[in-house]
């Protein structure tokens, strides 16, 4: 094998999409075909989701993003196992599709926890101590493999400013206080800190993001 | 308290309303009676409708809606229109509350809008981080279209519309228009060279109408009360109420519905709080942070496109991230530029390096390593990125960090002594 050493390069310091550039090219290798469906099996109801999603678009290329996010559900992450099974259904190349689950941050393109909580650190969520909660959020969970926190992007809810998006459901706002029952709720598979869901939230109330929380039904959450 | 003092409310009337997000109640008080009224008008003057409005765009770029729908060709080819809910200018959280509380208000508006510019597919590009509001929007469009409202022959008119909602993965860039059709296409959230523009060829090389999700949410308002009346709210060239999300060191952060041209300083003062006691207003974003930065002095600017862009900044997608003076300038300008790079698609130069030395430079003078010269070259950097790239992902870095330079200079160059001094 012609392996050929890229620059090498800290991810975390660029932080930018170019995943993979630090990583040998092996040039001899025949680059992989759009997958055989006699050789590959794909679960069902994968196939029928992933199918469903390509039904809904002039091209079928479109159903990329839904395709691999239903296939990041089965698989955990977006494995070389999942991408092939993607590519068979989509009649695509693995390669494409590694090109486009490389460019979002939530496909994971390396194995993570089941349970993801996402803290953001943006500006309006830093400004109101967004830091101190990852830096506590990533000590409680140090020696648990099984939840994966990293600090995102904007969120869109600085409204409740410090915030987490808990396996997809908004939190906030944070304090490191709350961390430990958070991440008990989240283990014992209970809603997550049910006064602090986002879904509860008022718009109109004055009160709202003050100490006095407004308890308010939850509407279409989980 | 949703609105200054007086002022009318248009999105947000009974926001909180319990159930609002389903037919139901949306129809009991007067949901899609506008999409039944805009159907007995002609295409034509539903459209005459939004130009007389003089509804600006509410994503960022403030274009004037009813002039976009315009530019798109007559003809039978296929057209689309594209609804941005991809929601991800950081301090941006207006259409969220908006899909989340009422979304049939949004599905009434793509209806309304897509009869007028003659398209007959539509999608919904949602941020994939905002699944509950996915979750409410999908609800919504079955329901609307069990009812009729979307589909084939919609309420016997003879129109159709398919109507899609298409879930994000996670990526800044996916917001600017031709990323977003990228991305809606299956690859990469990379932007397109412009021109062409969307509206001549855009999602599968169609003609596209791409609109924001406030905008489109206050199309049945346009429709129910007219153009000419609507016309009449806020000032001159900017017409009608604007949700405002206002965030950072405010007491009531939150989505507020204002008149536009109102004082900023009512927005922030008024319906916000203000600053915690004894803090006072450093500087605001006044539109994502994106925009220019504004200090205290400015707080009397009107909140609308021109007052803003009259003084030196940019309404924007409508996010006030106020900072007061607990905050080092070099942290806010740190954490912008670091989200910026992390965001550069990086298929432009100017960008992609210009992110990352700005960066670097910051983290040199955080370490002491600086002198006031690199200030210079760092504004230059910026000035370099401005207009060199085919999105304004580089800009939106630029804009408001060449702003922080220019008016935080004294900080920055004593942050720099001080650093200097303590790793001597």
């Amino acid at each position: 094998m012609t392996a050929v050493r890229r620059f090498e390069h800290d991810r975390s310091k660029i932080g930018q999409h170019v995943p993979g550039w630090d990583q040998p090219a092996d040039l001899e290798k025949e680059p992989a075909e759009v997958p055989d469906p006699a050789t590959t099996p794909v679960p069902e109801d994968l196939r029928a989701q992933i199918e469903a999603h390509m039904a809904n678009y002039p091209d079928r290329r479109s159903a990329t993003l839904p395709a691999l996010a239903a296939a990041q559900r089965v698989h955990g992450w977006c494995s070389p196992e999942a991408i092939e099974q993607v590519a068979c259904v989509m009649r695509v190349t693995p390669a494409y599709l590694d090109s486009v689950a490389t460019f979002y941050d939530m496909l994971e393109t390396s194995p993570v926890g089941r349970h993801s909580v996402y803290v953001c650190t943006n500006i309006s969520c830093s400004l109101c101590g967004a830091d101190e909660l990852y830096e506590a959020m990533l000590a409680a969970v140090e020696d648990s493999p099984d939840v994966n926190v990293r600090s995102f992007e904007c969120l869109g809810a600085c409204d409740i400013a410090p915030m987490a998006s808990v396996d997809g459901v908004y939190v906030g706002p944070l304090t490191p206080s709350d961390v430990p029952q958070l991440l008990e709720d989240l283990r014992a598979e209970r809603p997550i800190l049910p006064d602090k869901q986002l879904a509860r939230r008022l718009v109109a109330d004055p009160r709202a993001n003050s100490s006095e929380f407004p308890l308010h039904p939850i509407e279409g959450g989980r | 308290m949703s609105a200054a003092a007086g002022s009318p409310m248009l999105l947000f009337t009974d926001i909180d309303e319990p159930g609002l997000s389903t037919l139901e109640v949306y129809e009991r008080r007067g949901g899609y009676l506008s999409l039944r009224k805009a159907l007995t008008m002609t295409p034509e003057e539903v459209l005459e409708q939004l130009k007389m409005s003089g509804l600006r765009g509410r994503g960022g770029a403030g274009f004037a809606m009813g002039t976009k729908v315009s530019f798109l060709p007559k003809g039978s080819m296929d057209k689309y229109l594209v609804c941005n809910a991809d929601e991800s200018e950081p301090g941006t959280f207006k259409d969220r509350e908006l899909m989340q509380k009422t979304p049939h208000s949004l599905i009434e508006g793509i209806v309304i809008a897509a009869f007028a510019a003659g398209t007959n597919r539509a999608f919904i590009y949602i941020r994939g981080e905002y699944q509950l509001q996915a979750d409410i929007l999908d609800a919504a469009l079955h329901e609307a279209h069990s009812a009729g409202y979307v589909g084939e022959n919609i309420l016997d008119s003879g129109l159709s519309l398919s109507l899609v909602v298409h879930r994000g993965a996670g990526a800044y860039i996916c917001g600017e228009e031709t990323g977003l059709l990228d991305s809606l296409e299956g690859k990469r959230g990379n932007p397109r060279l412009k021109p062409p523009f969307p509206a001549i060829q855009g999602l599968y090389q169609g003609p596209t109408l791409i609109n924001n999700v406030e905008t489109l949410s206050t199309v049945p308002s346009i429709i129910q009360m007219s153009g000419e009346e609507y016309a009449k709210l806020g000032v001159e060239t900017s017409t009608g109420t604007k949700l405002v999300s206002v965030s950072g060191h405010v007491k009531r952060p939150g989505n507020y519905e204002v008149e536009l041209g109102v004082p900023s300083r009512e927005i922030i003062y008024g319906l916000a709080g203000g600053p915690p006691d004894g803090r006072e207003v450093k500087c605001w974003f006044p539109g994502g942070s994106s925009s220019p930065v504004l200090k205290g002095e400015d707080l009397d600017v009107p909140y609308d496109f021109d007052s803003l862009a009259k003084a030196g900044s940019m309404l924007g997608s409508g996010a006030i991230i106020v900072v007061d003076d607990s905050t080092p300038i070099l942290d806010v300008a740190m954490k912008t530029a670091k989200f910026y790079r992390h965001e550069s698609c990086g298929k432009c130069t100017p960008c992609r390096e210009g992110t990352n030395w700005t960066v670097k430079m910051l983290e040199r003078i955080d370490a002491g390593e600086a002198t006031p010269m690199d200030l210079d070259i760092m504004a230059s950097v910026q000035e370099h990125i401005i207009g060199n790239c085919l999105c304004v992902l580089g800009d939106a870095m630029a804009m408001p960090i060449g702003s922080m330079i220019a008016k935080f200079r004294d900080e920055f160059e004593a942050h720099m002594e001080e650093r200097r001094l303590a790793h001597a």
